[in-house]
């Protein structure tokens, strides 16, 4: 049993290809999905997407935010911006993450959604920055 | 009749001008090619965010509280229409024909009693309607000089319509650009931004059975601007593949023109300088018989 996962950019269809299992950050908590999973609509966080094949973690991406939907048969990640793990730049990384706490200190606490904006970008750049060398919760 | 001297120089002048047309068309056929790639590739995204955003949407039909950019404003007094064009020019009626839409719309929406205003996105477009709406326009904003444009850019405009439309600068957005449909027609169209779309009654029938996180209204806040941003996003680059398959046809046509005229004037050249040989001919031949 597989299913049909479909990770997209705004710009592209970066992935699209049948897995054993995906684990996606929602905002709520990361999400495992496996074949037949309730059908669900969730808003992301910044973290990795695990791609899991034959147990262990075939691939992995970060995302910095976004909406993934799941059916039965399919997961759809539709991600502001992605990088392929390996990828990662971790002097960028770190860099994005002093920008990100500077934004968050100056923001102001009456303005809602400005502030929830500078959480949410806080919180996907210090993503960014674990992302780099994640947990080796691979070796299952 | 002209000079010979003239007639050249002409000739001469039109054969420069159907190189420059022949090789613009040639830029404008490959950078089509880009322009549609990148359409192409941008289309999944906008597919699945549209089904998403169509199951949700659902769910909200009666709610009071729904968001604006969902359902729209009671009594919309002010009405928005973001014009999309292009930022140069030697593309037909592609641009002028936007300008066109966009004054009918005007119109329109001004007999029903409505305050138009104008966003014209790209330059060409600021150019033609602040010529008689310049009283209309709210805001531009132009990419001269950016060879594609970006998922960034587009968001940054999505941006800027919703904090204008938070404010109560206008109380509905809607979009006027080129869609492209195949190299040789694009299509200009309206298409609403806010209201979103308004759910109706007939939605609420197959309400969506998924399971949502955080909950509907929070995520629902969270997919309506960038589902405005995506939208729009697909526009722009609608409008830049139809740029460059309108100006690659204008293009043809000129070079095509410029054949037909050098043609022309090439019979008119050999005339007159058949007709210069015979007057001297006759000339020689009356001057040796006088002799």
């Amino acid at each position: 049993m597989a299913i049909a996962l479909e990770i997209l950019s705004p710009e592209k269809l970066l992935l699209a290809r049948d897995v054993d299992m995906v684990v996606i950050p929602g905002t709520e908590g990361d999400i495992g999905v496996l074949p037949g999973h309730a059908k669900l609509v969730t808003s992301l966080r910044g973290g990795l997407v695990d791609i899991y094949e034959n147990g262990k973690v075939a691939e992995r991406f970060y995302v910095s935010g976004g909406f993934a939907e799941v059916t039965e048969s399919r997961v759809a990640v539709l991600a502001d911006e992605i990088i392929r793990q390996a990828e990662i730049d971790s002097a960028k990384a770190a860099a994005a993450l002093t920008a990100a706490k500077d934004a968050f200190a100056a923001v102001s606490l009456d303005d809602a959604e400005a502030y929830r904006d500078a959480s949410d970008a806080l919180i996907a750049a210090q993503a960014l920055v674990d992302s780099v060398a994640p947990h080796a919760v691979d070796k299952i | 009749m002209p000079s010979l001297k003239t007639l050249r120089n002409r000739i001469n002048s039109v054969k420069s001008t159907q190189k420059i047309t022949s090789a613009m068309k040639m830029v404008a056929a490959a950078k089509l090619r880009r322009a549609q790639a990148q359409a192409e590739a941008a289309r999944p995204y906008a597919c699945r965010m549209g089904e998403m955003l169509a199951a949700l949407a659902a769910s909200e039909f009666g709610n009071p509280n729904a968001s604006p950019l969902l359902v729209g404003r009671p009594n919309a007094k002010t009405h928005l229409l973001v014009a999309v064009t292009a930022d140069r020019g030697l593309a037909g009626a592609f641009n002028a024909n936007i300008a066109k839409a966009v004054r009918t719309q005007a119109a329109a929406l001004e007999a029903q009693g409505k305050i138009v205003k104008i966003f014209a996105l790209g330059r060409k477009g600021n150019d033609a309607l602040k010529r008689d709406l310049a009283d209309k326009i709210s805001g531009t904003r132009n990419f001269v000089g950016k060879k594609v444009i970006s998922f960034q850019d587009a968001e940054d405009v999505a941006k800027e319509l919703i904090r204008g439309f938070k404010a109560g600068e206008y109380d509905a957005v809607s979009l006027v650009f080129n869609r492209f449909q195949n190299v040789m027609t694009q299509k200009p169209t309206e298409q609403a931004l806010i209201p979103a779309a308004a759910p109706t009654a007939n939605d609420n029938a197959t309400e969506h059975n998924y399971e949502v996180e955080p909950d509907d209204g929070t995520l629902l806040e969270r997919l309506l601007p960038r589902n405005l941003a995506v939208q729009l996003y697909s526009a722009l680059l609608d409008n830049a593949a139809g740029f460059y398959a309108s100006q690659m046809t204008a293009m043809d046509s000129a070079t095509r023109n410029a054949g037909e005229m050098i043609k022309k004037l090439t019979l008119n050249y050999n005339r007159a300088r058949q007709a210069n040989i015979t007057k001297e001919l006759i000339e020689i031949i009356s001057g040796a018989e006088a002799v």
